[in-house]
């Protein structure tokens, strides 16, 4: 079997895969890194997002060959190792963005890559548009709006803290 | 321990326990599960909706790579079918014709997606492998795809043995004294309408573990379930015949529910039993377009209804005759949905004299359908909310004001419907009030002229409603036909330090238990909520449960370790008694602290707790040591959350596409224990009502394949589809829980439909439509605007 040798959220791993492996399957089986989840077969849900070089991606969309010397992060590597959260953990959780918790982990992927790559700021109807591919049945979005909005502030500087959530 | 901070208690938005897991990756999920030496399960379904299994052949299959073991219907013999949960009776008297629900196919398919074969392999991908591999001779037979197809004369059979594809012709209310009423009316509009078929989507797709343990002969499923117990009971009783103490259900981190995970599936009892016939770990997880075709679906009723009206709008009388798709077979609740959940509530809140309500349950070759967020209340409150609206303007009536006209008063509560339910209390004017003053309802004229300059068409709909959720009351189900009982299970357990663990027989699948119940605790016991957590989802922890559905769990559980919290505090004020050298009726308990009443004597909740499992100084004679109770609740009643939803939208008429600009929502859930979560419950129900309303529907061709079995071609709600849902509460209390709570999960999804559908109507009533089904797609609309050069399909 073909070996593939990848660093994921800072510790390299090298690991035989059948051709027809994707990215996730390998993360999820191999690598046992089962925060990343998988929640359709058409790379419509976008509940497997990770980072790639810096770039979000649908891990059920890669074959994991193809990912051959990437840099990996995904759900599990996103806090500190002190266990301080990543802004944008830290805002859905202030900001009640997450109910079942299925779609949370390729969400709050989304929704970093979303931000980084928008310096400037985006407006509430950027973000939505920015979510298009992911899916939510538990929250009806509102909330997930809100805690990246409010991320977005502490990810650009503009902001030390967090804004809280009004009661 | 430090006494509570009171923000912690009932009423306090105090963010979420469970969510540090989920946002961290560490959330376990059914298939996060990985058992030593486990196996993988793929499951060979029907391509055909309907189709005699004349032969299968499998040597090429076996011989496949990692093939551990393949088994059909044949091999499971011994094994009982799926059972049906609720036994409805026809309008004779006679039972529903309640057909076997196969584990594997005998013989017979009966929709895409039924199963055939399941190949168990050392990985999921020579699973599928194999899977594809298993050659079945079928012979596709004629297929009824709708229920006007399975109704036809001489339609095929779904059943053989099930004539005229009737499951039952049931009915509720009094014929005569409603046809009576209708000869007397002024008025009578008479409106046809379909709830479309819908697709819960879970965005966790199904999964189920089976192990077992040959040296002990126990059995563990960890399965997708809002309810562990209901499953252990249905598949060890029914299906399996394995006693309780030998099967162990656990139902970990699940992704969402909406129904679709309460019912038993065959998977979860393929996995448990070719666990025990391999002695090895059985994975099965469903792919998307397996849950497509394979999770219960929901609504789909085809109606024709009647309202009668005297010359002031009051309602007389209203005859509603239902249409219900079952599927192919009798999914676990499937057969209350369209009677006892759905007919009951043809009330609404209105005071309708008489009402009566006639349902035909129908098989089809489609997959089962069942209850999905709201099962049968949003139904019966599409129906009326948009009968209400239809008859204002037959009438020429403002829809506000037929609805004042008609409210049930508050002072009439409690109010006996003529449709068996007996609500406890609400006030239907006051949450009006409040919505229209939210959404500004009185200047929305001047809007739809700002948007009638840009070119488009705006247009507003209300819906007022009501729900009977917290399920249920035993003896009264019992009597309409339940299987079961529908109380709840809670044990307090106190530690010797005087921390808390919950044990509570609900299941959290995205409603935040963890942190409401143990709000509950902390308000009542004063324990800080850092020092409880809640525990769920396993049958091997848990006494007992009927888990999470209904919008039941703060009703009817949170009831329950209300009962086990009196028997603690019961407990713990006699041994603060004994402590105090008092009298039991002079120590008073207050959040934590245990005082002689009128002086300064007390005893902590700390020192109680250790006196409790150190009991060197104790009433040992009159109690034994320890602080644990348990307590089964069984409701008075059912509960009824209500309220009022406007929708406003705009409609491009270029394209057809409806944009809802502004949707306002106030509900009565009764007493709010977290402001935060239930407003999350109700943005997610109005997320999945606008879903209904504009986007989703689940398409069959005339053969009975689903056309719509991804999410390329089933539209759920994204985030640029939803506008910012304004949610208030103004709560009555219920009367009979001791928490006065009625439940918040369901009503978004009841109350939001026709409020949608009402305003799409408004919209448009420039150009006479009386009427647009759901979806209300660009289309469909395109088609009402440009009548003179309509689409060729929509």
């Amino acid at each position: 079997m073909p070996q593939v040798t990848l660093t994921v959220n800072g510790a390299t791993h090298t690991v035989e895969v059948e051709g027809r492996t994707l990215l996730v399957e390998l993360l999820r089986e191999k690598l046992r890194l089962t925060g990343t989840h998988v929640g359709c077969d058409t790379s419509q849900c976008g509940a497997c997002v990770v980072h790639v070089n810096g770039d979000s991606v649908k891990s059920c969309t890669l074959l994991a060959l193809q990912a051959d010397g990437a840099q990996i992060t995904t759900i599990e590597g996103l806090a500190r190792p002190d266990g301080t959260l990543h802004p944008m953990q830290e805002a859905f959780r202030e900001y009640h963005a997450l109910q079942c918790g299925f779609c949370t982990p390729g969400m709050v992927m989304s929704a970093i890559d979303l931000v980084q790559k928008h310096p400037g700021g985006l407006s509430e109807k950027e973000i939505r548009e920015g979510l298009e591919g992911n899916l939510c049945r538990c929250t009806g979005y509102h909330n997930i709006v809100k805690a990246i909005a409010a991320a977005q502030d502490v990810m650009h500087g503009r902001r030390a803290e967090l804004a809280p959530a009004a009661e | 321990m430090n006494v509570v901070a009171p923000f912690e208690g009932i009423g306090a938005s105090v963010k979420r326990k469970e969510d540090l897991r989920f946002l961290s990756g560490r959330g376990q999920y059914t298939d996060d599960i990985d058992r030593p030496g486990q196996t993988y399960a793929c499951i060979l379904r029907s391509p055909h909706a309907h189709a005699l299994i004349r032969g299968i052949d499998l040597a090429a299959a076996k011989a496949m790579p990692g093939v551990v073991a393949i088994f059909t219907g044949a091999d499971m013999t011994g094994i009982g079918g799926l059972p049906c949960g609720w036994q409805i009776h026809n309008k004779d008297g006679s039972p529903m014709a309640e057909p076997p629900h196969p584990v594997l196919a005998q013989g017979k398919v009966r929709h895409v997606g039924d199963s055939v074969a399941v190949v168990i392999a050392g990985t999921r991908a020579q699973a599928r492998d194999a899977a594809e591999a298993i050659e079945v001779d079928y012979e596709v037979l004629p297929a009824v795809a709708t229920m006007e197809a399975a109704l036809g004369a001489g339609a095929p059979r779904v059943h053989d043995g099930v004539e005229g594809n009737l499951c039952y012709d049931w009915h509720i209310g009094d014929p005569a004294v409603n046809a009576a009423a209708f000869r007397g009316a002024h008025k009578v509009v008479e409106f046809d309408l379909v709830n479309n078929r819908l697709i819960p989507n879970a965005m966790e797709p199904r999964a189920a573990v089976g192990d077992y343990d040959p040296t002990t002969g126990d059995y563990t499923l960890y399965t997708t379930s809002q309810n562990p117990h209901v499953i252990r009971l249905l598949m060890g009783a029914f299906v399996l015949q394995l006693p309780e103490h030998k099967l162990r259900v656990v139902a970990p981190d699940v992704g969402g529910g909406f129904g679709s995970k309460i019912f038993h599936y065959a998977e979860e009892a393929i996995v448990t039993w070719a666990a025990g016939k391999l002695a090895r770990p059985v994975k099965w997880t469903a792919d998307r377009t397996e849950s497509f075709i394979t999770d219960a679906h929901g609504r789909d009723h085809v109606t024709k209804a009647r309202l009668a009206l005297d010359k002031d709008g009051r309602f007389l009388a209203l005859h509603v005759r239902t249409l219900a798709n079952m599927g192919a077979y009798l999914s676990t609740f499937s057969t209350s949905v369209p009677t006892y959940l759905y007919a009951t509530l043809l009330a609404g809140v209105y005071t309708t004299p008489t009402v009566y309500a006639e349902v035909k349950a129908v098989f089809t070759n489609t997959t089962p359908v069942d209850a999905y967020r709201g099962a049968g209340r949003p139904e019966a409150t599409f129906l009326l909310e948009r009968l209400v609206d239809v008859a204002a303007r037959e009438m020429g009536m403002d829809r506000v004001e037929i609805r004042r006209r008609n409210f049930i008063p508050a002072d009439a509560y409690p109010y006996q419907t003529p449709v068996a339910l007996q609500y406890d209390s609400g006030d239907h004017v006051a949450t009006l009030d409040e919505a229209l003053k939210v959404a500004q309802w009185d200047s929305f004229e001047a809007r739809r002229a700002e948007a009638k300059t840009r070119g488009k068409l705006r247009g507003i709909g209300i819906s007022t409603y009501l729900e009977a959720c917290g399920i249920a009351p035993s003896a009264v189900v019992g009597a309409l036909g339940a299987r079961a009982g529908l109380y709840e299970v809670g044990t307090i357990r106190v530690h010797p330090t005087g921390s808390v663990t919950v044990l509570t027989g609900t299941h959290s699948h995205g409603q935040g238990h963890e942190t409401t119940l143990a709000q509950l605790v902390t308000d009542r016991l004063g324990v800080p909520l850092a020092q409880v957590d809640i525990v769920h989802g396993d049958t091997a922890k848990i006494p007992f449960g009927m888990g999470t559905y209904g919008s039941r769990s703060l009703a009817v559980g949170g009831s329950a370790m209300v009962k086990a919290m009196d028997k603690i505090v019961a407990k713990a004020r006699k041994i603060a008694a004994h402590l105090l050298e008092a009298s039991v009726e002079d120590v008073e308990f207050d959040r934590g602290t245990f005082r002689v009443a009128g002086t300064d004597r007390t005893k902590s909740w700390g020192e109680i707790c250790l006196t409790a499992y150190v009991p060197h100084n104790y009433p040992i004679e009159e109690i034994e040591p320890g602080l644990e109770e348990t307590a089964f609740y069984d409701p008075k009643n059912f509960t009824y959350p209500g309220g009022c939803h406007i929708c406003e939208v705009e409609i491009d008429p270029e394209t057809g596409h409806v944009d809802v600009v502004n949707f306002t929502a106030v509900d009565d859930v009764g007493r709010v224990i977290n402001p935060m979560i239930v407003e999350g419950q109700v943005q997610g129900g109005v997320a999945q009502g606008i879903g209904q309303a504009l986007l989703e529907t689940a398409v069959y061709d005339e053969n009975g394949q689903l056309l719509s079995a991804s999410f390329m071609d089933y539209q759920m709600p994204r985030a640029g589809d939803l506008p910012p849902v304004s949610v208030a509460t103004h709560a009555t209390l219920c009367t009979h829980n001791p928490l006065g709570v009625k439940g918040c999960g369901e009503v978004g999804a009841i109350g939001s439909p026709p409020a949608v559908i009402n305003a799409v109507v408004d919209a448009l009533k420039e150009f006479g439509v009386r009427h647009i089904e759901m979806p209300a797609t660009p289309a469909k609309i395109w088609n009402i605007i440009h009548a003179d050069h309509k689409l060729a399909a929509e």
